[in-house]
């Protein structure tokens, strides 16, 4: 039995409708119960919490402390390829948009990789577009095996793969695998995936079990805020993140929250999560789930981001680009237009090969990152607020 | 007058404090350093998986340079391992790069609440004493498992008092008072203990020693806290030491009702 069977089951309007209807008094009993069920999660995101939200960040901050110590993870993603197969309405990447795409050697990603450790991270988060003529898990293993011996952990967000696709990647030395069901709705999550196996809503909501299956111990999720009700979408990864805890028992599971960024089609998100919100859902996570870690990238604003660092947030990645190359420029003479599956070339003169300000290369990124500090001054941020910003926290050692 | 405590023997080295200090969770390196100066500790443990194990002294990963090896036994663990082979692997690691051959054997393969796994904690235990490792496992307190890993040659058992981190104090405390009574080395609580009180409990039950992390290291004043725990430490060992009188549900009265017999 997978999640697919629990989740099918999960009520989840009438769950989302217990969350509107919440009063305060019942947030507050919630609030003070040392383990909390799915219903008290419901409650802790409800607008009635809204307006309990700084004794809510004053219980998420203890948690946190006391499971996570005051300590901060640090991270930085790698974009390897931005060719997709995929259409889907909210991303850039889609196989539809004539954008600039790339796919880097293994060379490149080497080059890539020792600027990010350059930069003092240990921790690298692999991520690509999902094409399987681009992207094969052959490539995914050979990039991992180039980049073991020098970066402790690696994890990967790339399209879904069989558990037997997964084994020699993990064999090549990753530990962690990410993948977010963007969104919980079904119905949503069909009109947003118009073409690519992406559509499949059931394939992508097993696949971190099959990860785990495959000998991944670091296991990733979330949904995409901006696609549908915010509240559904969390009370589903609540229950989602609580069956792999159940199940996936010697992972350790993370959840990220990342909220719709512009990117290339300009889509417009089609609902609305508030700082206010964000930070409350947060908390929600922490008091639910007080051992899973919460991912917070730099799709969020410097001031957002500052701001959760002492309440509940335990890693976030910093100086980030989203574009294949975007850290050395690797690649930059490579990149092309892909339509059907077919690289066409830019001519010498194009106009796509004019410098762009700020830009290592001319490749698209997924979308626009908002905090645009370097790691090194996140390091300090992070130090300034009485925290340590922790870079190594694995060793290849384990996973050699 | 200053209270003066037997030392601590483990594997043949003398200790006069019974408090070993973690490393994790501290707010700065330097809060790290000077918590460990103000609690007295002779012993301090530090995760493998944190460290930079290929001799380059990588800036990003320096805690090993804010640990004076000249004052402080370095313990490493095996945190991180889920197995025994991963546990081995890792205590080679270190001792290939300059750390003491003494390891706690850390195998905790549940991420929330970090309890050992006593197959793989065996296991790794009976290689890494083979091969002349100075091996503190962490185990949960269960007697018999106590007394297999001392017939492999483990210096001491560290049982737990609870979850790492969860400041809940001696939660398993018969099974620790059994573990103690049959030990044949050194006993050392080794999680849970959030409060001073609870190190002072453990001491006069007879543990040989506790170790101490996520109540100091996320204190408010992490040094004060040190300081509050060594004195626990300290007065539970003197009160062990000295015998504590027995405790009765009756009160007991000064002119006994058996007076007229002598």
């Amino acid at each position: 039995m997978s999640f697919v069977a629990e989740f099918n089951a999960l009520p989840l309007e009438s769950l989302v409708k217990r969350s509107l209807a919440t009063p305060a008094s019942a947030v507050r009993e919630s609030m003070g119960k040392s383990h909390l069920s799915l219903s008290d999660f419901t409650q802790l995101i409800s607008p009635a919490a809204t307006e309990l939200l700084e004794p809510l960040c004053r219980a998420s901050q203890t948690l946190t402390r006391q499971r996570f110590g005051k300590v901060i993870r640090l991270f930085a993603p790698l974009y390897l390829s931005n060719e997709c197969i995929n259409n889907c309405k909210y991303c850039g990447f889609s196989r539809d948009n004539a954008i600039l795409r790339v796919t880097l050697s293994i060379e490149e990603v080497l080059r890539e990789a020792r600027a990010l450790k350059e930069q003092g991270f240990r921790n690298i988060l692999l991520v690509a577009g999902e094409h399987p003529k681009f992207v094969s898990n052959g490539y995914m293993a050979d990039c991992v095996r180039a980049l073991h011996e020098e970066i402790p952990s690696i994890s990967l967000e790339v399209g879904p793969m069989e558990t037997e696709e997964y084994r020699p990647i993990v064999q090549a030395g990753a530990d962690g695998l990410v993948v977010y069901q963007e969104t919980y709705d079904r119905a949503i999550y069909a009109d947003m995936h118009t073409a690519g196996p992406k559509r499949n809503f059931d394939w992508r909501v097993e696949t971190p079990e099959r990860a785990y299956a495959a000998g991944f111990r670091r296991l990733g999720i979330g949904a995409l805020y901006g696609l549908a009700d915010w509240r559904m979408e969390a009370i589903a990864v609540a229950a989602h993140a609580d069956y792999l805890l159940r199940t996936c028992w010697k992972s350790q599971l993370t959840i990220s929250l990342p909220r719709l960024r512009p990117c290339a089609g300009e889509f417009q998100p089609l609902t609305h999560l508030s700082d206010r919100e964000l930070v409350q859902l947060v908390c929600a996570f922490r008091l639910f789930l007080p051992d899973v870690g919460l991912v917070l990238s730099t799709r969020e604003p410097a001031k957002l981001r500052d701001g959760l660092i002492p309440l509940g947030v335990t890693m976030i990645s910093a100086g980030s680009h989203t574009e294949p190359g975007g850290y050395t420029g690797a690649g930059k003479e490579k990149i092309h237009h892909t339509e059907r599956g077919r690289i066409v070339e830019l001519t010498s003169g194009a106009s796509e090969w004019a410098p762009l300000e700020n830009r290592a290369t001319n490749a698209t990124g997924q979308f626009d990152i908002a905090d645009e500090r370097s790691p090194e001054q996140m390091a300090e941020l992070i130090r300034r607020r009485g925290y340590e910003p922790v870079w190594k926290d694995w060793d290849a050692a384990l996973t050699a | 007058m200053q209270l003066v405590n037997h030392p601590l023997n483990i594997a043949g080295r003398e200790f006069s404090s019974r408090l070993i200090l973690g490393t994790g969770k501290f707010s700065s390196p330097e809060a790290m350093r000077n918590a460990l100066a103000a609690s007295g500790t002779q012993m301090v443990t530090v995760a493998l998986r944190r460290a930079d194990l290929s001799g380059k002294q990588d800036p990003f990963a320096n805690i090993l340079e804010f640990i004076d090896p000249k004052k402080y036994l370095l313990l490493p663990n095996t945190s991180g391992a889920m197995n025994a082979e991963e546990a081995v692997r890792l205590a080679r690691l270190a001792v290939a790069a300059g750390l003491p051959k003494w390891v706690k054997l850390e195998i905790h393969p549940d991420p929330r609440y970090l309890l050992p796994d006593p197959i793989e904690t065996l296991k790794a235990a009976e290689i890494l004493v083979k091969e002349g490792f100075t091996v503190l496992p962490y185990i949960n307190a269960d007697p018999v498992l106590a007394k297999r890993l001392q017939e492999v040659g483990t210096a001491t058992v560290m049982p737990l008092g609870s979850p790492i981190g969860s400041n809940r104090g001696l939660q398993t405390r018969d099974q620790i008072r059994i573990i103690i009574e049959q030990a044949t080395v050194p006993v050392i609580v080794d999680a849970g203990i959030g409060a001073p009180s609870h190190a002072a409990e453990a001491l006069e039950m007879g543990a040989d020693a506790v170790l101490v992390n996520t109540a100091i290291a996320i204190a408010s004043d992490p040094n004060r806290m040190a300081i509050a725990f060594k004195s626990a430490v300290e007065a539970g060992r003197s009160a062990y030491e000295i015998g504590l009188g027995a405790q009765q549900d009756m009160a007991s009265p000064t002119s006994p009702l058996t007076a007229f017999l002598s």
